[in-house]
This record gives C-alpha cells, structure tokens and sequence, in this order.
C-alpha cells in the first residue's frame, strides 16, 4: 500500500493505492497534516487503485477533513468503487463528505 | 503466525494466533481471504464483506481488547464450508457490551473519527455474535449455493 502525493494546480492530491486500514492511517493523515501546514488548503484524495477501507480509514477521512475545514480548506474525495461508495453509504459519510465520481471531477473549482 | 490447517470433506478449518501488532493486520486478512476462495461466485463478499469485517475484528481485537499490549496475542479461528465461512477472534482483554456501542450513523455521531467498526460488521457479515464476556466474537458470512454444493446437497 502507498499514499502518493501530487499537485494538480492549486489542489493537492493523495492517491490511495491498496487498503486504506488501521495499519496505515497514521500515515495518510501524517502526510496531509504536512501539506496542511506547508499551506495547501485544497485537498483531493484519490480512490481508484483502493481496494479497501476499514472503519480506522474512514475515521482518518473523518478527522483529516475536519482538520481541512478549521483552516479555512476543503477536502474532497473522488473515483471511488462501487463497493467503497456502499461503505461511504452504510455509515452515512456520504453526506458528510464531497464525492466526485472522477478525479477530474474533484479538481474542478465551483 | 504458524496456522493449522485442516480439511475434511465438507470443512476447511484454519486456526491461529498473532501478536498484538496492527501492522500485521493487512497481511493476515490478505492470508485468510486466500485460504477462503471458495469459488468465484463468492470472491466479491469475500473481497469486500469479510475482509472489512475480519479486519475490524482484529483491529477491535488489538486495540480495545488487548489496549494494544504487545505481550498479549490473538487468536483466530476460520472455518469454511461450502455454505458459509466463520471467523472467531478472541482477545485477552476483559470483553465489553456490544449494545453500549452508539449508532455512529445518528448525525450527532457521523462526525466522529472512531466508532464505526461494530456497525460495518453488523451491516456487512450475515452474523456477529459475541460470548458473554464479550472478548470473543464470531462473525459468519453465508455464501450463496452454487452449482458443486447443490450437486452433493441430498435429493
């Protein structure tokens, strides 16, 4: 599993590649708390390559885009599966959370 | 992890115990899922269902049961059958109540960063059941019949 991170103009993007689970979280919200506090206010996390998401994954997504939106920035989410959209669904974090369908979707600004 | 294994004719039974580390979750789940393909039918429940679940049994298992005590370990037991495939996790920790869980879908609690765990393996296995103490739980994923399972069912 890997986060990579990019820019696409003003939007920093992560690609989720793999599980997004306990034994990595820590690591996804390290990596977007760093570009949080290097400036970067909008945030797009890509999930085309996720295979998974446990209940500690969506948690970071949770906590990450609250953290997001105290300083003033946005935290989007794109390219989820079907199955990953059912998680999303179930715990209701589909109303908590912007989905684009596309990553090009997501970077668009409104 | 130095797992059992054992087949009988109608049953493949999979038993072990892991150090109280997460980090070994992922590969865990990746081992028992591939010990699990029962057929291609049923690779998709496997693949989201019971991954997810069996990782928040473990997770639930390491973090809450044993509060992450790297002296403690857990134990995992799968059974698979051509109808169902059962997990059970246990921890050494003093267990807890299930049904003191909040509901984290009500809105005041979808904000929260924790609490999800008991809910998505209730919403995504067909069974979660608990032993008293509540250490132990049991999560069971009923597979849909395919054509070599109806061919042994009695006439």
């Amino acid at each position: 599993m890997a986060f990579s991170v990019s820019r696409e103009g003003e939007v920093t993007v992560v690609d989720v590649t793999g599980q997004l689970i306990v034994g990595n979280r820590q690591e996804l919200r390290q990596k977007v708390l760093d570009e949080l506090r290097g400036g970067a206010r909008r945030f797009l996390i890509d999930f085309t390559d996720t295979a998974y998401i446990d209940s500690s994954g969506l948690g970071v997504l949770v906590s990450l885009s609250k953290k997001i939106r105290e300083a003033g920035g946005e935290l989007r989410l794109s390219s989820l599966s079907e199955d990953l959209r059912t998680l999303f669904e179930l715990t209701k974090l589909d109303t908590l959370f912007r989905i684009a369908d596309s990553r090009q979707e997501g970077l668009e600004a409104d | 992890m130095r797992p059992t294994e054992a087949r009988h004719e109608m049953e493949r039974q999979l038993v072990f115990e892991l150090p109280n580390d997460i980090r070994r979750i992922e590969d865990t789940v990746e081992f028992v899922v591939s010990r699990c393909m029962v057929c291609r039918e049923v690779a998709h429940k496997l693949h989201l269902n019971f991954r997810v679940s069996l990782t928040e049994a473990l997770s639930n298992a390491m973090i809450y049961g044993n509060r992450r005590d790297p002296a403690k370990r857990v134990r995992v037991e799968v059974y698979v059958r051509a109808s169902s495939v059962t997990a059970q996790v246990s921890d050494e920790g003093p267990g807890f109540d299930p049904d003191e869980v909040p509901d984290p879908t009500v809105v005041g609690n979808r904000s929260r960063s924790h609490g999800r765990g008991l809910f998505l393996m209730r919403e995504l296995m067909d069974e979660v059941r608990f032993n008293d103490s509540g250490n132990s739980v049991t999560l069971v994923l009923h597979l849909p019949e395919t054509d070599a399972a109806s061919d042994r069912a009695p006439a």
